[in-house]
C-alpha cells in the first residue's frame, strides 16, 4: 500500500480513539477509500495487519457496507437519490439522462472514465426531489433538463483538462 | 491424589421439574442433564456461544421477591412462591442456571417459537434430501419433523448461492444449504487458530466463504463437516459414497499419535467408508485430525502383506510357526525380539512374554515428529506407554537400532523377531538384515518384511480388539471394526503361538483370557479387565514413569510433567 503520509498519520491517530485496534477497522477504511477512491484486497490485507486482525474479518466488514467499493469508479460520482420523494418526482428519469448522456448504466464507469453513475438511498433533501450528488456536492430539482446541463458541465470540464 | 474441584450446585426447576446443574451450566445443558432435548443448531458444548439460530428458545422465570424487603412474595392459589415469568422467550444457549431458575420448554409460545425459527431457515434451505450426504444425521431434517410446522407457506423464489464451492482439499461447500449458524467460523478461530472462514455480503445474501486466495486446509479442517448441523459443508472423501444409516459405528482409537484420539468407524459389509471424533473430555473433546481420518485406507492398501511366507515362498501359518520355532531352538541365546510402540497393551505384553522365554533383549523404536500442540503430539508411537505399563521396556526408545547393529555385527545376535516395524528403516543395513533370520509379524510390505525368513501377515487396528496406553497414561480400548482379510491372522494368535514356541507351554491368546493374565502378571493393570475397562479410558498412576523424558510437549487435553513441574516454581 502507497497510503501518502498525511493518511498514514491520520491512521495512525485514529486508531488511538478505540479500547481495542479491531474497532477502527471502519475509520480506516473510509480513510483509505478516500485515498485511493476504493478497497482492494491488497488494502484490505494492510488493514488487517495494521489492527492484528485477519484479512477474512476486515472483507466481512468491507462485503457488509455498500458505500465500500471493491472496484475504481470514475472521475467524478454521480449519487442519484431513488427514495420516495425522488422517485416520485422523477429521479428514475435524471438517471436515465446522465446514462444516456456518458452511455453508461448505473453502477458501472462510463466508457470514457469520466463518470460513474449510481442510484443511492435518501440524500436527506426530499424538499427539493429530485436531488443529486456529484462528488460532495449536492444539486437540488435535478429534472431531466437540468441533469442535462450537469453533464455537459462536466463534459466541458473534462474537454479542458486534455 | 488430588480431589477434582466440586462445583456449586443450584436447583432449577425444568417443566416442573427440580434438577440439581452445576451453577451458570446454560440451560441446554442443564435440559440435557434432565433428559430433556432443547433444539439448537448455533450452540455447541465446546466452542463460544453466539446464539445466532434462535432454535433453542425457552420460557424463563424467576421467583418472585417484594422489592422492597427482598421477601419471597406468596401464590395464595398454589402456597408456593410465585414465579414471575418473563413474558418473551429467551435463548437457553445463553442464559445461566442460577438458583431458583425456572424454565418451560413444552407450552404453546415455545411451540410458535420453534416452527417460526424452522419456517425462516428452511425458507431458503434446498429441499435435497435425497440428494444431500448429511440426509439421516442432519439436525434440520431432525428438528423440521420433531419441530417444524410439516407443511409450508413459502410461494416465493429461494435464493440462489454457489453450490458447490471447494473451500481447501477435504471440504466442499454448498451455501444454498448453510443456515449460517457460524459454528464452522468459530471452530477455525477458536480450535483450529485458522481464521479463514467469514460470511460476506451479509442480508439477504449471507454466504459463507474464505478470504479470496486462502483455502480451509489446515490439519483440522473435516472438524468443521461434523459439526456442521446441515449438508453445507461435506467430506470430498466421504460425499456421495454412502448413506450414513447404512453404516455400522465401531469405537476405535487413532493410532496416529501418542493423543489417542477417540473415534468411530463407520462401515459397511466388512468395508470402512470414513472415521469420525467421539466425544472425550479428557482427550480429544469432539475433535479429531484430519490426517487420524484417512488411516483407514491402509486397511485395503496395494502393499497389505495377506500371504504367509517362508524363505520368500508362499507357505502355510502351520509351516511358518515350525520354522520359527525351529530358528528359536538352532540359534537359542542369539536372538533378538523388537516391539512396536504401534502394538496393543495385549502384544506387548505377549511380545516381553516371547522375549523371557527367548531369554532375548526386546528393543523399541520410536517415532517422533512435530507435536502441533492440539491432537497430533510429537511421539507418533501411540502405545509406547503400554510397553512401559508391561514392562517390554524400562526406559524410553530411540529412533535408531543401533545396539542390536551392533549385535549383529558382533555375530552375537542370528536371529530378529519383529512385529511390525521396519528394521531398515531403523537404521538396519541391507548386509545387517542378511546376516540374521527375520521373524516378521506385520500388515504391510517394507524392507524388512522382503528381507524375511518368516513372514507372517497380521492385523490393522481396525481388524482387532485391543487397548493402548496414551500419552496422559489412560488406557482406552479399540473394538473390532471390519473382519480380518484372508490370509492374515490376530497378532495375539502368532504372538501366542510363538511364546508357546518359545517356552513351551500353551499361552492364551483370546482377549478375555489374556486379560486375566495380563491382571496377574502387571500390577498397574491389575484391577482391569477388557471388558470392564470405560468408553472413555482409565487412567493410570503414571508415578513409576514421572522421570522419564517423554517427547510430547502440550496438547490439547495434556502438559509434559516438565512443564507441570516449572509452573509451581516461581520464576
Amino acid at each position: 500500500m502507497n497510503l501518502k503520509p498525511a493518511t498514514l498519520s491520520q491512521i495512525d491517530e485514529v486508531i488511538t480513539h478505540y479500547p481495542t485496534k479491531r474497532s477502527a477497522t471502519l475509520p480506516l477504511l473510509h480513510l483509505i477509500q478516500e485515498e485511493v477512491g476504493f478497497i482492494s484486497n491488497e488494502a484490505i490485507e494492510w488493514v488487517a495487519a495494521k489492527l492484528g486482525l485477519q484479512p477474512i474479518n476486515v472483507y466481512e466488514v468491507v462485503t457488509f457496507y455498500p458505500m465500500f467499493r471493491q472496484k475504481p469508479i470514475g472521475r467524478r460520482h454521480i449519487k442519484v437519490c431513488r427514495t420516495l420523494s425522488c422517485a416520485l418526482l422523477g429521479g428514475y428519469k435524471t438517471c436515465a439522462t446522465f446514462e444516456q448522456e456518458f452511455h453508461t448504466h448505473a453502477g458501472e464507469v462510463s466508457p470514457d472514465g469520466e463518470v460513474t453513475v449510481e442510484f443511492v438511498e435518501c440524500l436527506a433533501s426530499c424538499g427539493t426531489a429530485p436531488v443529486v450528488m456529484i462528488d460532495d456536492e449536492l444539486h437540488e430539482k435535478v429534472d431531466a433538463a437540468k441533469a442535462k446541463q450537469l453533464s455537459d458541465q462536466i463534459k466541458a470540464e473534462a474537454q479542458a483538462r486534455k | 491424589m488430588i480431589a477434582p474441584a466440586k462445583p456449586e450446585l443450584v436447583t432449577v426447576n425444568i417443566d416442573g421439574k427440580e434438577i440439581s446443574v452445576p451453577k451458570g451450566t446454560n440451560v441446554i445443558e442443564a435440559a440435557r442433564l434432565g433428559g430433556i432435548d432443547i433444539p439448537h443448531y448455533c450452540y455447541h458444548p465446546k466452542l463460544t456461544v453466539v446464539g445466532n439460530c434462535r432454535m433453542c428458545l425457552i420460557e424463563m422465570g424467576m421467583p418472585a421477591v417484594d422489592p422492597a424487603t427482598k421477601a419471597p412474595v406468596m401464590d395464595p392459589a398454589t402456597g408456593k412462591q410465585k414465579i414471575n415469568w418473563i413474558p418473551r422467550p429467551q435463548i437457553g444457549c445463553a442464559t445461566n442456571a442460577s438458583a431458583g431458575l425456572h424454565i418451560r420448554t413444552q407450552t404453546p409460545q415455545v411451540k410458535d417459537c420453534r416452527e417460526g425459527v424452522m419456517e425462516f431457515l428452511l425458507i431458503n434451505h434446498p429441499l435435497d434430501c435425497p440428494i444431500c450426504d448429511q440426509a439421516g444425521e442432519c439436525k434440520l431434517q431432525e428438528q423440521s419433523t420433531g419441530y417444524g410446522r410439516g407443511y409450508s407457506r413459502f410461494i416465493e423464489q429461494k435464493n440462489v448461492k454457489p453450490k458447490r464451492t471447494l473451500l481447501g482439499p477435504r471440504v466442499m461447500l454448498d451455501d444454498e444449504r448453510c443456515i449460517l449458524c457460524s459454528r464452522c467460523i468459530r471452530f477455525s478461530q477458536e480450535i483450529a487458530k485458522d481464521d479463514v472462514l467469514g460470511f460476506i455480503d451479509r442480508g439477504s445474501y449471507s454466504t459463507l466463504t474464505c478470504y479470496p486466495g486462502k483455502k480451509l486446509e489446515n490439519n483440522y479442517s473435516l472438524n468443521t463437516v461434523d459439526i456442521c448441523p446441515v449438508g453445507a459443508l461435506t467430506s470430498t472423501d466421504f460425499r456421495f459414497k454412502m448413506r450414513v444409516w447404512f453404516l455400522k459405528q465401531t469405537n476405535s482409537i487413532d493410532t496416529e499419535s501418542s493423543v489417542g484420539a477417540n473415534t468411530v468407524v463407520w462401515s459397511r459389509e466388512g468395508v470402512i467408508y470414513r472415521i469420525t471424533p467421539r466425544r472425550n473430555d479428557d482427550v480429544n473433546d469432539t475433535w479429531m485430525a484430519d490426517s487420524g481420518r484417512e488411516l483407514y485406507k491402509a486397511v485395503a492398501a496395494e502393499d497389505r502383506l495377506t500371504a504367509v511366507k517362508l524363505n520368500g515362498a508362499a507357505s502355510t501359518l502351520e509351516l511358518a510357526l515350525a520354522a520359527a520355532a525351529d530358528l528359536f531352538k538352532s540359534n537359542a541365546g542369539g536372538i533378538a525380539v523388537v516391539g512396536s510402540g504401534r502394538s496393543s497393551v495385549e502384544e506387548q505384553f505377549l511380545t516381553k512374554k516371547l522375549a523371557t522365554a527367548l531369554k532375548a533383549p526386546a528393543y523399541l523404536v520410536s517415532r517422533v515428529g512435530q507435536g502441533d500442540k492440539i491432537l497430533v503430539s510429537a511421539d507418533r508411537n501411540p502405545n509406547v506407554r503400554g510397553a512401559l505399563v508391561t514392562g517390554l521396556i524400562v526406559s524410553l526408545p530411540s529412533s535408531q537400532l543401533s545396539a542390536l547393529a551392533a549385535a549383529i555385527d558382533a555375530g552375537t545376535v542370528k536371529t530378529v523377531v519383529s512385529v511390525g516395524e521396519d528394521l531398515a528403516a531403523a537404521g538396519l543395513t541391507a548386509g545387517q538384515l542378511a546376516k540374521v533370520s527375520v521373524i516378521y509379524l506385520g500388515t504391510h510390505a517394507n524392507a524388512t518384511s522382503a528381507a524375511a525368513r518368516v513372514v507372517l501377515p497380521t492385523l490393522t487396528v481396525f481388524e482387532k480388539n485391543g487397548t493402548f496406553v496414551n500419552q496422559q497414561f489412560r488406557v482406552q480400548k479399540f473394538l473390532k471394526a471390519v473382519p480380518a482379510p484372508a490370509g492374515a491372522t490376530d497378532d495375539l494368535v502368532v504372538l501366542a503361538k510363538l511364546a508357546a514356541a518359545a517356552s513351551g507351554t500353551a499361552v492364551a491368546s483370546e482377549i478375555g483370557a489374556l486379560w486375566s493374565a495380563i491382571a496377574a502378571a502387571v500390577p498397574a493393570l491389575g484391577t482391569m479387565t477388557f471388558a470392564n475397562l470405560p468408553e472413555t479410558g482409565l487412567l493410570l498412576d503414571a508415578t513409576p514413569w514421572a522421570a522419564l523424558p517423554f517427547a510430547e510437549g502440550e496438547t490439547l487435553h495434556y502438559k509434559p510433567s516438565s512443564a507441570k513441574a516449572t509452573e509451581g516454581r516461581p520464576a
